[in-house]
């Protein structure tokens, strides 16, 4: 993946809207979800990925495709009683 | 890592829990350390093979390594996920489900909370997930109140373990109304274990000697000054507590008995 790949006037396709997180993000379009943990420096083994609210598999990370507008819940665990 | 049995030689039953059968009947929780070094040296002290996580959004401007499986070996431990936090039926699910796609086991803390302010659970909320849950295959251990027939419901909706309450989560209160928690344990048919509220090791101790099966903290360990030393304390108390209930006490009366002969003193 190429992060600096806007060459002058970058439309808006160089970059799509996520929700992720319950924040907004821009990231790369093209991406699978594995590619997107991979963005993050996230380790995928060590994550949960809810995609539109149906969880992933991990066998499925780097099949299924992030779309504009998606929603992703990416949880971990964490130290609780 | 010390039955009974092994520490001992005293003959007692290992605890099972959803087919599971745990070395330790003391399950602690690993939220609320100063630092994670601190956590696992305590984890270790306190001997319990069973640890409680929680389920959380990763940070995503932060390192990933404030992940606790960076800190805690699943190989060493049995990772129980937890539901805390939730406040719906609906948010317990969506957790366990998550937790369960970890990849870990299919046993879940149930958790249902009913109220911000004393964090008692809110139990028909409890009791419709616990049948969800045990119905798409998880071996759910859920925390009550210390009310029998809350109990017997979650025993009947499938659960693999009740836990009831010695006192509110994090209060450090001890056990409350022992009598409703040895007549919750006289009265079902899977493991009992206290869940929250004990304090320091003598609440441990008492909890142990109501012949509940075991008891689950966080707070009174991670809370300490000296949490290595008080998961060490745990560890004895809860040792100590399961042998006097096994030993059987003495009656307890209002009149003084002699423990020397009345007989036999000099004119």
């Amino acid at each position: 993946m190429n992060e600096n790949a806007d060459e002058g006037g970058a439309v808006s396709a160089d970059r799509i809207q996520v929700t992720l997180n319950g924040t907004e993000r821009e990231v790369a379009p093209d991406l699978t979800v594995l590619g997107l943990l991979e963005s993050l420096d996230l380790v995928p083994g060590m994550v949960v990925v809810e995609h539109n609210r149906e969880i992933l598999s991990r066998d499925r990370y780097g099949e299924v495709s992030v779309s504009e507008g998606d929603t992703l819940e990416l949880v971990h665990f964490v130290g609780g009683g | 890592m010390e039955s009974i049995q092994a520490a001992t030689g005293v003959a007692d039953e290992p605890l099972v829990v959803g087919g599971r059968e745990l070395t330790s009947r003391l399950i602690v929780g690993t939220g609320k350390y100063t630092n994670n070094q601190v956590m696992v040296d305590a984890i270790r002290a306190s001997g319990a093979d069973v640890v409680t996580v929680a389920v959380r959004r990763v940070d995503l401007d932060r390192k990933s390594e404030e992940g606790i499986l960076y800190h805690l070996d699943p190989e060493e431990f049995f990772i129980l996920a937890n539901t805390a936090g939730c406040y719906t039926a609906e948010d317990a699910v969506r957790y366990a489900r998550l937790a369960r796609a970890a990849g870990f086991n299919e046993f879940l803390k149930l958790e249902v909370i009913g109220d911000q302010e004393t964090l008692l659970p809110d139990v028909q909320a409890t009791i419709e997930a616990a049948r969800t849950l045990s119905s798409e295959g998880f071996k759910v251990m859920a925390y009550t109140n210390d009310d029998l027939i809350s109990a017997l419901r979650l025993e009947d909706a499938g659960c693999v373990a009740v836990m009831p309450l010695a006192s509110p989560i994090g209060s450090g209160l001890g056990v409350v109304n022992p009598y409703f928690i040895r007549e919750i344990k006289r009265r079902l048919h899977v493991p009992v274990i206290v869940d929250a509220g004990v304090g320091t090791a003598s609440d441990a101790c008492v909890t142990m000697e109501q012949g509940v099966d075991g008891v689950l903290m966080n707070t009174a360990l991670a809370a300490a000054d000296d949490p290595v030393a008080m998961a060490t304390a745990m560890r004895h108390a809860v040792l100590a507590g399961r042998l006097a209930f096994l030993a059987g006490r003495m009656p307890s009366r209002e009149i003084a008995v002699p423990s020397s002969p009345t007989r036999g003193m000099l004119d």
